[in-house]
């Protein structure tokens, strides 16, 4: 079984059904409940069929353990990061400062790997990053300020944060590379890299958390509506503040991955993640409206992005802009078909 | 600007005090700004340095412009700083054997085309600004690329050059072709907000899309409108900075310009929830973030620094608007 195969149906069983119960049905036709069906496979059926064109177009070439390990390795800091942003997302709201925030995580890795040593290097990014993610949280559900703003400022914040540190990316931090940290970025367990394990990981306990915990349900019912949250009784400051402050930390693990595989900590990493983690989450049938979406669908835009990245490298003819215009194009059009959709079971 | 309680002079009890203090909040800390580099910074107090400020702020002011009708609606545009990489892919094409006039008509077309995509994917299909806005940020800007293959394109032209550097005016009162296009476009954006029937809808529209359906207003068309104006006003930022440099260069120019813009609009008193503009607010806005970061470096404060700064005072501006919000 290949890792992707596990990523895929090992989040698919629990969550697929649910992740879109939330939608309003009542008394839904046939034609409704088809709809949903589709909305719900969607993501998956196009990565299929991703995969399956990829497979004809370039056979041996794409269709090799070595390449999908390629695109699993590259999927690891999105794939962390749209995991917070699937949470903030179905709330309602949105994150940001994930981009700018794994930079600071990977600064930090760097950095404190040098001057104070391994277990300082792990500890105090992903410490500051849950804790930047945490303030993110605070100043939105304290503060009852839009997500939106709150989070540009962190972005600007974070990123200034992470330059200040490397004194304007001039003296970017080396990972040491006896301090044993580098096993999260570069080891292996039996053959499989140890960043992927970690991925697939948080991704089934974020499935888990978000279809069979009580905190789960009630992070679709905020994002449903904030005022029935309330009126129901849920705490609805504490579940916003935690969530940014999970979002937070699943950058700052991203940025700690990141700086011990590549052994830096390059405060200039990862501009606009945010925007393709927003997308990954999008395309994976999660609503930007709230309430609704799949951790599950998340994992297939995470790969389908990846996939589609991969296969305009391998048609060496293109020039690597084109990519931008595909995943552009691809957005739009994932989200008018999605629109269409929902239109449809509504009617 | 657009209230009437802001315009009434500042009563005497403390609570009027404190109000006409957050709805002038821009000004205020503008004017300290001005006073404290006027106490510091050695030949501040210049034309040179006014026009020098003036010059930098164009692109921001002209760009928030539009960003500023876009957030009236409720809406957001993150596609600007790809349309400004368009127009900077564009005009080095264009200028190739064409009158210099088709390449800046080139790009405002662009533009547009660019916001009336945004505009149909918002206001019919009903999908949210944010990712149609998105959409539309990433692929323009791969085009931009492709348009250019990816390269950095020089060019010299003499109609460029005014544009970009130029003086134009007689000569007792010689006036920078960028700063007079600027203040053309504040004009014609105020006029457009303040005392058009567009204006009272665009308004409309963001206070309260409902009620403006009901009330017959073509709410379709005005959205659609104001992004398509959104886009040519990034449009033309865009050919400015493009003459500026004398280079096309879209994998750089409007880089996180939709950041900056958005800040301006912010900063400058209109909320994120719709139903209001302030140009001025804007324009200062985006003139006190620029002294700001000017006067930060001047004072050696490191350059990021200046984010963080910057970052402080997003939320600080915005606490101070959801303070006025709840009243």
């Amino acid at each position: 079984m290949s890792t992707e195969d596990a990523v895929s149906s090992s989040a698919t069983g629990p969550d697929a059904t649910e992740g879109h119960a939330v939608a309003p049905s009542l008394a839904p036709d046939r034609g409704d409940r088809v709809a949903a069906t589709i909305q719900r496979l969607a993501p998956f059926v196009v990565l299929a069929v991703t995969v399956v064109v990829g497979a004809v177009a370039f056979g041996g070439n794409f269709m090799s353990g070595a390449t999908f390990r390629i695109i699993l390795e590259d999927r690891v800091s999105l794939g962390l990061v749209a995991v917070g942003m699937t949470f903030v997302i179905i709330s309602g709201g949105i994150d940001l400062s994930v981009g700018s925030v794994l930079a600071l995580g990977a600064v930090l890795a760097a950095y404190s790997s040098v001057h104070y040593g391994p277990v300082v290097a792990v500890v105090l990014p992903l410490l500051v990053c849950s804790g930047v993610g945490l303030i993110n949280g605070v100043l939105i559900a304290k503060g009852k300020m839009p997500s939106f703003i709150v989070t540009l400022a962190t972005l600007l914040f974070a990123r200034g944060f992470a330059l200040y540190i490397t004194d304007n990316a001039t003296k970017i931090p080396l990972v040491k590379r006896t301090s044993g940290i580098t096993k999260i970025g570069q080891g292996k367990i039996s053959g499989v890299p140890v960043q992927i394990i970690v991925t697939i990981v948080v991704f089934i306990i974020a499935g888990i958390i978000l279809n069979r915990t009580r905190s789960g349900q009630s992070v679709f019912a905020l994002g449903g509506s904030e005022d029935a949250a309330v009126l129901m009784g849920l705490p609805v400051t504490r579940i916003k503040i935690g969530l940014y402050t999970a979002s937070g930390f699943l950058a700052g693990l991203a940025g700690l991955i990141t700086a011990t595989r590549s052994l830096s900590g390059d405060p200039n990493l990862a501009p606009g993640l945010e925007l393709q983690a927003i997308a990954a989450v999008v395309i994976g049938g999660t609503l930007l409206t709230g309430g609704a979406g799949s951790m599950s669908g998340t994992a297939a835009g995470v790969l389908l992005l990846g996939v589609i990245k991969n296969l305009i490298t391998q048609k060496g003819t293109l020039e690597e802009y084109y990519q931008e215009v595909v995943f552009g194009a691809f957005l739009i059009v994932v989200v008018i078909a999605q629109k269409l959709l929902s239109k449809r079971q509504r009617t | 600007m657009s209230d009437a309680a802001v315009s009434a002079p500042p009563g005497r009890s403390s609570a009027e005090v404190v109000a006409w203090l957050r709805a002038r909040g821009v000004y205020v800390a503008l004017g300290l700004l001005i006073l404290f580099n006027l106490a510091f910074t050695k030949h501040f107090a210049t034309t040179g340095t006014l026009k020098l400020n003036l010059i930098q702020v164009t692109p921001i002011v002209i760009v928030s412009l539009g960003m500023a009708m876009v957030i009236g609606t409720a809406g957001i545009d993150l596609s600007v700083g790809s349309v400004m990489a368009l127009s900077s892919a564009l005009v080095p094409i264009y200028l190739r054997g064409y009158n210099p006039w088709v390449s800046v008509i080139m790009c405002i077309i662009a533009g547009a085309v660019v916001g009336l995509i945004n505009g149909v994917m918002i206001a019919i299909v009903g999908i949210q600004p944010i990712v149609a806005t998105l959409g539309t940020l990433v692929a323009v800007h791969g085009m931009a690329l492709v348009f250019a293959h990816g390269k950095l394109t020089e060019f010299f032209n003499s109609f460029y050059n005014t544009v970009g550097s130029g003086n134009i005016g007689p000569s007792f009162a010689r006036v920078s072709v960028r700063i007079l296009t600027m203040l053309v476009l504040i004009a014609v954006v105020g006029v457009i907000v303040r005392r058009s029937t567009f204006g009272r809808r665009l308004v409309a529209v963001g206070g309260n899309r409902q009620a403006s359906v009901l009330a017959g207003l073509p709410v379709r068309s005005t959205i659609i409108t104001v992004y398509m104006l959104c886009s040519i006003l990034a449009a033309v930022a865009g050919v400015l900075e493009t003459a500026r440099s004398g280079a096309g260069n879209p994998g750089k120019l409007g880089n996180l310009m939709e950041l900056s813009a958005i800040t301006a609009v912010v900063v400058g008193g209109t909320p994120l929830t719709g139903g209001r503009v302030k140009i001025l607010g804007t324009c200062f806005a985006a003139l006190f973030l620029l002294l700001l970061g000017a006067t930060l470096i001047r004072q050696n404060v490191p350059q990021p620094a200046t984010l963080m700064i910057q970052a402080v005072i997003i939320v600080a501006a915005v606490f101070f608007q959801r303070e006025r919000g709840t009243r």
